[in-house]
């Protein structure tokens, strides 16, 4: 039986998160990417390597992600699929445990690793022990962790574009606005670098400290919990358990003393830089390099030392 | 308005918890226990909407073992009016746990659930989302704000990139994020007071609910460990090193 992936997109391209769970899923069968959204969406998840098969619906009531209805869509789709994907992204962990539900199937979130069709490994207590768990279900509901599976490329396939068929809608909810934040930079989970800062920053008009750091190595900018607290930076740059979870292959971690749930989110980074003015600082025990010192003398002569070449 | 409050017993946040050496699970004997971090956001709205004059009657529940009780009395001390104890020792999955709050909801008749996004030991992300599934209801997760409006709910929701609004019919399902607020200590009156508000206590099968894990452990294990790299004394060498060794940048 095929495997579905619910596919987030931004109405053109395809996240990497999706493309990171079009990988995970391919080890379970063919894939069929379902696209809520427009042609060109459709059309860039057709050009994934590993897709089959694109379902497509560009009806209203999907248009703005909202649960009931797509959960709904998800049941209808259900009974030719022994698997249901989604990214363990804000969307895919909205809608895929309503859809498990209504299936009366136990979601398995965030899955860092797939052992054979029914049987999967999951971070549980902020990434501090890994269980690997096997499930009775028949059919398998599922969000995946995008930073433990490597993206498919962008590139290279041509599956064929159907429409997908029509689900009622549950009428329960209604989208009203969004405030979504336009950034040149690159998006968190995705980067190849990250620059975070802590509650050392002390306030919010510092973190532009971070953030010209950031722009100098084309980097995502990230946040502690503790910052995020403060209200220095916006919630969804948290970086930890119940924020994002990042691996880039360079991760540099400001003013971050390093609690549990901060390491839960990035400790799988290639490389991690830790400047903290405190030497005794948990984050200099999991940091590859580790720089003691005052963030607002040193972040300056870092950001001039990346001018040079 | 009518407000149910499911609160979870789990091993304190500040805690780092011991993979047990037989791989079966993680060491939670003699180990600090509190209430979900996220539930005590969904306790502390609860509150709020009760003392805005929303609310009328707050009840908290919980599933688990007998010792939940004291996650229960938190719950009482920080406002809540009542407390029912779903007692049972063995796993409950989010999966089980929705179904068990689905029959108190229908005996209870609350006209909102809220509860926490996550609970920080399995961090599976799925009750709310299943409670509303199973119920029918509309869910409005990870929110930042409530408030009513329309005859219903008007909620600010973090999404990834930003905020978005939805309104939502009622009855309705919500799960806390961070920044809803900053949940109150209970004063030591306010303890004393909640010894004597009552909690009730059901069994699953009072309730008519199968709660069979549907999943198995095979094995818990820690994850690979992280060396500690060495310190750097300039920002030169960390430049340089970051460039010549590691090649990153």
């Amino acid at each position: 039986m095929a495997v579905l992936v619910l596919v987030d997109h931004d109405g053109a391209a395809v996240t990497q998160p999706t493309r990171s769970t079009v990988a995970a899923a391919e080890k379970l069968g063919e894939v069929h990417a379902l696209v809520l959204g427009p042609k060109a969406a459709a059309e860039a998840a057709a050009k994934l390597p590993g897709v089959a098969k694109v379902l497509q619906s560009e009806a209203e009531q999907y248009a703005h992600g909202l649960a009931e209805p797509i959960a709904a869509l998800l049941v209808a789709l259900a009974p030719n699929y022994s698997h249901l994907l989604a990214p363990a992204s804000a969307a895919g962990k909205n809608v895929m445990p309503r859809a498990a539900a209504l299936l009366d199937v136990q979601v398995i979130s965030d899955i860092a690793g797939v052992v054979d069709a029914d049987t999967f490994v999951r971070p549980i207590y902020a990434g501090n022990a890994l269980a690997t768990v096997k499930s009775a279900d028949p059919k398998k509901v599922i969000t995946v962790r995008a930073a433990s599976f490597d993206p498919v490329p962008a590139e290279g396939g041509s599956a064929p574009i159907e429409a997908a068929p029509a689900a009622d809608d549950p009428g329960l909810s209604q989208f009203l606005g969004a405030e979504i934040v336009k950034s040149e930079r690159p998006e968190l989970t995705a980067a190849r670098i990250v620059v975070s800062g802590g509650r050392a920053m002390g306030s919010a008009e510092n973190f532009h400290i971070i953030e010209s750091v950031a722009d100098k190595l084309g980097a995502a900018v990230g946040a502690s919990r503790a910052a995020v607290d403060a209200g220095y930076a916006p919630n969804d740059h948290q970086v930890g358990q119940t924020g994002k979870i990042v691996a880039p292959d360079l991760y540099i971690a400001v003013g971050i003393s390093g609690a549990i749930q901060h390491l839960a989110g990035m400790k799988d980074s290639k490389v991690i830089v830790a400047i903290n003015k405190d030497e005794e600082a948990p984050i200099f025990q999991v940091a590859d390099y580790g720089l003691v010192g005052d963030l607002f003398k040193l972040m300056p002569e870092f950001e001039a030392e990346l001018g040079k070449k | 308005m009518k407000l149910l409050v499911p609160v979870k017993r789990v091993v304190d946040y500040n805690v780092k918890v011991r993979v047990k050496a037989d791989g079966t699970g993680v060491e939670t004997a003699n180990v600090k226990m509190s209430m979900n971090p996220f539930d005590e956001i969904a306790v502390e709205e609860a509150v709020r909407l009760k003392e805005k004059g929303v609310a009328t009657e707050i009840v908290a529940v919980s599933a688990g073992p007998a010792a939940c009780q004291e996650q229960i009395r938190t719950a009482l001390a920080m406002g809540a009016d009542r407390g029912i104890l779903i007692e049972h020792d063995g796993v409950l999955e989010p999966l089980a746990v929705a179904k068990l709050l689905k029959a108190v909801v229908e005996k209870e008749q609350p006209q909102l659930v809220i509860l926490g996004k996550q609970a920080i030991d399995d961090d599976m992300n799925a009750t709310g989302q299943m409670l509303a599934a199973l119920l029918g209801w509309p869910q409005g997760t990870y929110i930042s704000k409530i408030e009513p409006a329309d005859g219903g709910l008007k909620i600010t929701r973090e999404v990834d990139g930003g905020l978005e609004t939805l309104q939502l019919k009622l009855p309705a399902i919500v799960t806390t994020d961070l920044r809803l607020n900053e949940p109150r200590y209970a004063s030591l009156p306010n303890i004393m007071k909640a010894r004597k508000k009552p909690i009730e206590t059901v069994k699953p099968g009072d309730l008519g609910v199968d709660v069979t894990p549907r999943l198995s452990v095979v094995k818990v294990e820690e994850p690979p460990k992280r060396q500690a790299g060495k310190k750097v004394g300039s920002v030169q060498e960390l430049v340089e090193k970051l460039r010549n060794e590691a090649k990153v940048i």
